[in-house]
């Protein structure tokens, strides 16, 4: 192994680091003999990066160089930042090494544009084929598709990779026009078609034929760029709720704008990523997918932006009093999910739990219920205690959020630095 | 007090309940061989593991269990290798015999919702030492990993393992109960060694052992995983949540920190 592969590793990883997916979920393939290696269904995180972030599989770019100039990407073309390839062979080379170690469940490759998006897609092909054709590589693939590419590129991407994704990065065509002037909707959303033709029509044909070849096994994710234009969460929440309603979506994220291109007066000059709100949309596309929640019970014309201070569920019953309290041991499925600080797994717990007896507040706190939040909301097999209904919404917020931790000190005068707003 | 004595393993216990169910006796407590008796038993009944009886009593839980993560629960359970997960055990293969119609997860009981923490905890260690076993490649071209799991999990890995890694030869070590399983490309078996040379006791091997790329591998990874963490969002607790200190000293990412 060369000393030059190390450079272009850390330089490439560099670059490839603020794509924000990195799951290793979706297809279950056990080993074939004559083959490397296996996927297991839910994802297997291998590591974790200093900020906290998994390390499943080796996120990658193939190149960094870039034709386009995208206001908020850090491999634009006005940037003057260590640039690097791989070949082919160096990184098929480095990712079967890598997967023999235990360090990752696959690759994830990502690349720059260059000269055209079929002349990149085709060469991020060639090291997906590579990898399962020649060296019979049965881990996890995951490949960036670049927007523009064509559809048979698209097609041939997916009879190789697990995953495939197109980064919509943001959630209104106006501001991507301006941030990113080389790319528009159509060139994200159609690969994202072919994509879900794709993987229906693998599913049409593996209805008749079971050898027919897979496509995409693992579907398609995108992402989604925060705070980086003004669009409110309610634009953003739409977006993702008419793209879960493809079936081969599986996956929208989000993520907290990152000021790095410091000269560029189109982005807003945040110090530090919206965290905050980055986590209450994440709560929010979890209610979406697994709570039963319409984007318009989350966010609507009234509320278009998600509360900050409390996550999206509480949010929803304190603007929804008339919901409560719900009776633990009677209410359905649907109804008992809806309870802020029950989750899946507790609300099925309570479900099996139930056949056996009446529930109260000693088994549910047992069972995991986080009974801080739940009790305001719920009924149980005990003495009733005060709910929602008798404490009021804006008590139960005053309850639950947390007040600041250091109240000014009303004897010490404040300075303002103009720097520290 | 009626005291059951047998020879804490597995097959022991699960004699001790079918003695139990045909003396139509149930102990209050069990202990092991040369353990010190507790005040005031009145009786101690002798088990001898009986393979055959052990067999009869699994069989017939089979049959009675429909749900299998009911019984699985009791192998991860046991694997825990907790002080009082015996008795514990015992109470809750009782339940499940002795439970008219189809049996579930009834979290309302606490035998039941115990069982099921440590099965979750259990899980949860062996998911852990899947992701965090970091091969190394010795000069003999076998991989070698170990480290030192808070429970007895290696055993719940090997489906795993010998499905992913089932074209190369490997060691893995468990250095806290000083045994290992190897794994010669067609099945894996147990293993356990006389003396505990340098890299049984650390877990790390030295540079004589090594493969040639072995020690460029290492560094690319550590590299990558440097270059891979966005300094503006750094979180230490997360980090560590995520990945447990005691897991560090094996990682090879984690090497000299």
């Amino acid at each position: 192994m060369k000393s030059s592969v190390l450079d272009k590793l850390k330089i490439l990883a560099e670059s490839a680091k603020y794509d924000v997916s990195c799951a290793s979920s979706g297809t279950s393939r056990s080993h074939r003999s004559g083959a490397i290696g296996s996927a297991a269904g839910w994802g297997i995180c291998h590591s974790f990066a200093a900020d906290g972030r998994c390390i499943s599989l080796l996120k990658i770019m193939l190149t960094n160089y870039c034709m386009y100039d995208c206001a908020y990407c850090i491999n634009r073309r006005s940037n003057d930042i260590p640039r690097a390839t791989f070949s082919v062979s160096e990184l098929v080379e480095l990712t079967i090494e890598f997967y023999r170690r235990n360090y990752i469940e696959g690759l994830f490759l990502s690349s720059g544009v260059v000269r055209n998006p079929d002349y990149t897609m085709e060469r991020m092909v060639r090291v997906a084929k590579d990898l399962r054709t020649v060296h019979h590589f049965n881990g996890y693939i995951h490949l960036k598709s670049i927007p523009g590419a064509s559809e048979a590129l698209v097609h041939e991407a997916g009879l190789y990779a697990d995953r495939l994704s197109v980064n919509i990065e943001i959630p209104n065509e106006q501001s991507l026009q301006m941030l990113a002037p080389d790319k528009n909707f159509q060139s994200v959303f159609s690969p994202m078609r072919y994509i879900q033709q794709g993987v229906l029509q693998s599913a049409e044909e593996r209805k008749h034929f079971r050898s027919a070849p897979r496509f995409a096994p693992a579907g398609q994710s995108t992402q989604m760029i925060i705070g980086a234009t003004p669009d409110s969460d309610q634009s953003i929440l739409r977006l993702s709720s008419a793209l879960y309603r493809r079936q081969s979506m599986k996956r929208v994220y989000y993520s907290g704008y990152i000021h790095i291109n410091k000269y560029d007066t189109r982005l807003p000059a945040l110090r530090q990523a919206p965290l905050v709100r980055e986590n209450r949309l994440y709560q929010a596309d979890w209610l979406l997918r697994f709570y039963q929640f319409q984007v318009d019970e989350i966010v609507n014309d009234a509320y278009p932006n998600l509360d900050l201070e409390v996550d999206p569920k509480l949010s929803w019953a304190l603007r929804h009093p008339e919901f409560f309290p719900v009776d633990i041991n009677k209410a359905d499925y649907e109804l008992l999910l809806r309870i802020p600080g029950v989750g899946v797994k507790s609300a099925k717990a309570i479900l099996f739990a139930r056949r056996y007896g009446r529930l109260g507040t000693y088994q549910l706190k047992k069972i995991g219920v986080v009974m801080k939040k739940a009790q305001y909301f719920i009924t149980t097999a005990e003495l009733p205690s005060p709910t929602i209904q008798e404490i009021s919404p804006e008590g139960v917020r005053r309850l639950l959020v947390k007040p600041n931790k250091q109240a000014a000190d009303e004897r010490q005068l404040a300075l303002s630095f103009p720097d520290d707003v | 007090m009626t005291i059951y004595r047998y020879d804490k393993s597995f097959e022991g216990l699960l004699t001790a309940i079918f003695y139990a169910y045909t003396r139509r006796q149930f102990p209050d407590r069990l202990v092991g061989c040369g353990e010190p008796l507790p005040l005031f038993a009145d009786e101690v009944f002798e088990v001898v593991s009986d393979a055959a009886h052990a067999d009869r009593v699994w069989k017939g839980l089979e049959r009675k269990v429909k749900q299998r993560e009911l019984l699985s629960a009791i192998t991860f359970a046991w694997l825990s290798e907790l002080p009082e997960v015996d008795m514990l055990l015992f109470r809750y293969i009782r339940k499940l015999f002795d439970f008219k119609g189809n049996f579930s997860f009834n979290l309302g009981d606490a035998d039941v919702l115990q069982v099921h923490k440590i099965w979750r905890k259990v899980s949860q260690e062996r998911l852990r030492v899947c992701q965090f076993l970091r091969f190394q490649k010795t000069a003999d071209g076998i991989y070698f990993a170990a480290l030192a799991p808070l429970y007895n999990v290696l055993p719940l890995t090997l489906p795993h393992l010998t499905d992913r890694f089932a074209d190369q030869s490997w060691l893995l070590y468990d250095l806290k109960r000083e045994y290992g399983y190897y794994y010669n490309g067609k099945e894996a078996e147990e293993v356990r060694f006389a003396d505990r040379p340098e890299h049984l006791r650390t877990g790390r091997l030295d540079a004589s052992q090594m493969d040639a790329d072995e020690a460029a591998f290492q560094q690319l990874w550590q590299t990558y995983f440097q270059a891979t963490a966005i300094r503006e969002r750094l979180n230490p607790r997360l980090h560590r949540q995520n990945m447990p200190a005691r897991f560090w000293p094996y990682l090879t990412e984690k090497y000299g920190k």
